[in-house]
C-alpha cells in the first residue's frame, strides 16, 4: 500500500548542524517500518536531492541508522546561520518538502 | 514517586540544557534528593546565530539567568556537588564570561555563602591565531578553505570550544565549588568530572551528549527541563526529573541524531565517540540504559574555533501585498527596484555598500531557493531586509526600497495609489548591527589544559 513519509514517520525535522549545514532526520514509527521503507527503495539520496532542487552530489551524506529507525541526510546552507540573507537561523523549518515524498 | 537514591559506584549528574531558559524548580529538588556529584550547565550555543559572539551581548536575559543561577547555587550548596557552567553568556567570549560571573557573584553575595570559583577563559588572542595560521595548525572544518589573516583581524571575538581537559584540570587542581568557563564543547561540562574520577571517557562523553540539552532527550520533549544521568562502571542511565516525562529508547536515540551530521562517529576535542557498538535498553517505562560507546583517542588534539565579525547595520521594511497583478510580477518588480535603488543612490552610495534581500512570505520566504512549491498566493508578506555599511546607508537604501515598491509602475497595474500595505509609520525599522560567522575552523593544540588555564576567585 502506498504511503508518504508523513504517514510512516514519527519525526521529520530539519535543524542546523553547526552554522553552515542543515541536517534532516526522518524517524520511522518502528523497526518494521524502517525496514519496509528501506526495502521499498523510494527514499534515497536522489529523491531527497530532487525534493530541494539539488543534485545528488549536493547531499553531503545520506545514511540509514537502524539504532534510531531513522534516515539522516545533510546539505550545505546557501547562507550561514544568521548571516546576511539567511531566512532560518535555527534551520528548523526546512523539512516540509519531505512530508509528501513516497515512502512505501 | 521519588527517584531512586544514588547507588554505590554511581556518578550522578543533573544537567540543565540552557542557563536562563527557566527549568522547573521541582525537577532540581528531585535531583538533589537523589544525591548529586555534579550539576552541569550549558549556557551557550552557536545555534542562535553569530550576533551574540560578534556583539558580546548575552543570549538570555539577566533576569532569567539570575533566576536559574540562584536555584542552581542553592542546589550546589545543599548537595555539595560541583557546579560546572560552560559557554557562559551564550557565546563564551571573555565579555560573556565576565557578565555571567558578575551575575553569579551577586547571587553568592545575596545568599551569604562564600564560594570558590575556578574561571577558565577560552577567548583566543589574534597573535596566537595568526601564528597558528602561519604554522599550518588551523585546518578546514565544515566550510572549504582556511581563514585569512583579514578574517582573524576582523573578528570581534574568536573563542575555542574547550574540551574535557581544561575543565578536568580546574576540578582536580583546585577545591573550587564552581567552575565557570568560556566557550566549551557541551558534553565536556558533564564528562570532565566523571573522567577525573576514573569513569570511562567514552561513556562519560556520550552521557554528556545526551544530557547536554536537558530534557530534549525525553518525551514529551522539554527544552527547558533538567535531565539526570547515572554513570557507572560499564554503562550509564538517563532519566527525567519529572513524573510526566519519560526517557525511552526512541527519545534517547532521537536525541543522538540531533544537530549533527553523523550520529555514530561524533568527533570532539581529543577524540571521537564511537557509537557503532552502542546499545540503548529500556530499564523501565522512564529510564534508559546506554552501554558500549567507546572513546577513540585522537593523536592530534584539536579544538573548534568560532569567530564572528560585523557585517553591517540592518534596516527593515515590512509590508503586505494583496494585489494579484503585483504578486504575479513580483520577481521582475524586485529586480527593477534594486536596479533603480542603485541608480538613485549613486554616486554617493555604491551598490557594494549595502545588500537588499526580499523575504517573500507566502511564496518562498522560509526556504528561498530550496522551496519546491511554485504557487501563486492571494497575499504575500514582504520583508525587505537591507544591510548597509553604516546605519545611514541602510536607512537610505531601505527608504528608497519602500517608496519605489509603493509606487512602482508595471503592466496591468490598476491600483495606482500604492502597491504595498505598510503596517507601520515609520515604515523603516532600524534593527541594529548584523554579524556573521567568519571563522569556524579547527586548530591543533598539543596541551589544551596548559592553554586554557583556570584562575581561582573567592566569591563572597
Amino acid at each position: 500500500m502506498a504511503a508518504t513519509l508523513r504517514e510512516v514517520s514519527r519525526v521529520i525535522r530539519s535543524k542546523n548542524a553547526g552554522p553552515f549545514i542543515f541536517t534532516f532526520d526522518i524517524m520511522f514509527r518502528d523497526a518494521a517500518t524502517f525496514a519496509a521503507v528501506r526495502e521499498a527503495g523510494h527514499l534515497d539520496r536522489a529523491t531527497v536531492a530532487r525534493a530541494y532542487g539539488l543534485s545528488p552530489n549536493e547531499v553531503l551524506s545520506f545514511e540509514w541508522h537502524g539504532f534510531a529507525n531513522a534516515v539522516k541526510f545533510s546539505i550545505r546552507r546557501e547562507v550561514a546561520s544568521g548571516g546576511v540573507g539567511d531566512s532560518d537561523v535555527y534551520g528548523a523549518q526546512q523539512h516540509a518538502p519531505l512530508l509528501e515524498l513516497q515512502a512505501l | 514517586m521519588p527517584m531512586l537514591p544514588r547507588q554505590d559506584g554511581e556518578f550522578v549528574v543533573v544537567s540543565c540544557g540552557m542557563l536562563g531558559y527557566g527549568f522547573l524548580e521541582t525537577s532540581l529538588e528531585r535531583a538533589v534528593a537523589v544525591g548529586l556529584d555534579l550539576i552541569a550547565v550549558d549556557a551557550g550555543s552557536t545555534d542562535p546565530g553569530p550576533y551574540y559572539l560578534g556583539s558580546g551581548k548575552p543570549f538570555c536575559s539577566d533576569a532569567m539567568v539570575r533566576r536559574d543561577l540562584e536555584l542552581l547555587l542553592d542546589a550546589q550548596i545543599e548537595s555539595g556537588a560541583k557546579l560546572v557552567i560552560g559557554s557562559a553568556g551564550g557565546a563564551g567570549s571573555d565579555v560573556h564570561l565576565e557578565h555571567t560571573l558578575g551575575l553569579l557573584r551577586d547571587c553568592i553575595a545575596r545568599r551569604g555563602r562564600p564560594r570558590t570559583l575556578a574561571v577558565i577563559s577560552s577567548e583566543m588572542r589574534k597573535d596566537e591565531l595568526r601564528a597558528a595560521l602561519r604554522d599550518g595548525r588551523i585546518t578546514a572544518f565544515e566550510t572549504p578553505g582556511l581563514p585569512s589573516e583579514d578574517d582573524i583581524e576582523q573578528a570581534s571575538h574568536v573563542v575555542a570550544q574547550i574540551g574535557v581537559e581544561p575543565i578536568a584540570a580546574a576540578l582536580t587542581g583546585t577545591d573550587a565549588d564552581i567552575v565557570v568557563s568560556g566557550r566549551a564543547w557541551d558534553p565536556a561540562n558533564i564528562a570532565a568530572l566523571p573522567v577525573t574520577r576514573g569513569y570511562d571517557r567514552g561513556l562519560s562523553v556520550h552521557a554528556g551528549k545526551i544530557l547536554e540539552c536537558g530534557a530534549l532527550a525525553a518525551e514529551p520533549v522539554g527544552g527547558a527541563d533538567l535531565l539526570l544521568g547515572r554513570i557507572r562502571a560499564g554503562d550509564f542511565i538517563v532519566e527525567p526529573c519529572t513524573e510526566d516525562r519519560a526517557c525511552t529508547v526512541e527519545s534517547v536515540a532521537a536525541h543522538t541524531m540531533y544537530e549533527k551530521t553523523d550520529p555514530v562517529l561524533l568527533p570532539g576535542p581529543g577524540g571521537t565517540s564511537d557509537l557503532r557498538g552502542t546499545r540503548f535498553e529500556a530499564l523501565d517505562g522512564r529510564r534508559v540504559r546506554v552501554s558500549g560507546t567507546r572513546h577513540i583517542h585522537d593523536p592530534v588534539y584539536r579544538v573548534k574555533l568560532e569567530g564572528a565579525r560585523l557585517a553591517g547595520y540592518r534596516n527593515l521594511v515590512i509590508g503586505g501585498i494583496r494585489d494579484p497583478a503585483m504578486i504575479a510580477r513580483i520577481d521582475s518588480i524586485q529586480a527593477g527596484v534594486v536596479e533603480r535603488i542603485g541608480r538613485v543612490l549613486a554616486p554617493r552610495i555604491r551598490p557594494g555598500q549595502y545588500s537588499i534581500k526580499f523575504h517573500r512570505y507566502g511564496i518562498d520566504g522560509v526556504m528561498g531557493r530550496l522551496e519546491p512549491v511554485k504557487a501563486t498566493p492571494h497575499e504575500v508578506g514582504l520583508l525587505v531586509d537591507v544591510v548597509g555599511e553604516t546605519e545611514a546607508i541602510a536607512a537610505a537604501a531601505a527608504g528608497a526600497a519602500r517608496s519605489l515598491l509603493l509606487h512602482w509602475s508595471f503592466p496591468g497595474r490598476v491600483a495606482t495609489a500604492g502597491n504595498i500595505a505598510l503596517p507601520f509609520s515609520p515604515a523603516e525599522i532600524p534593527a541594529g548591527a548584523v554579524y556573521e560567522f567568519n571563522i569556524y575552523h579547527l586548530m591543533e593544540l598539543p596541551d589544551p589544559a596548559a592553554r586554557f588555564t583556570w584562575r581561582l576567585e573567592a566569591a563572597a
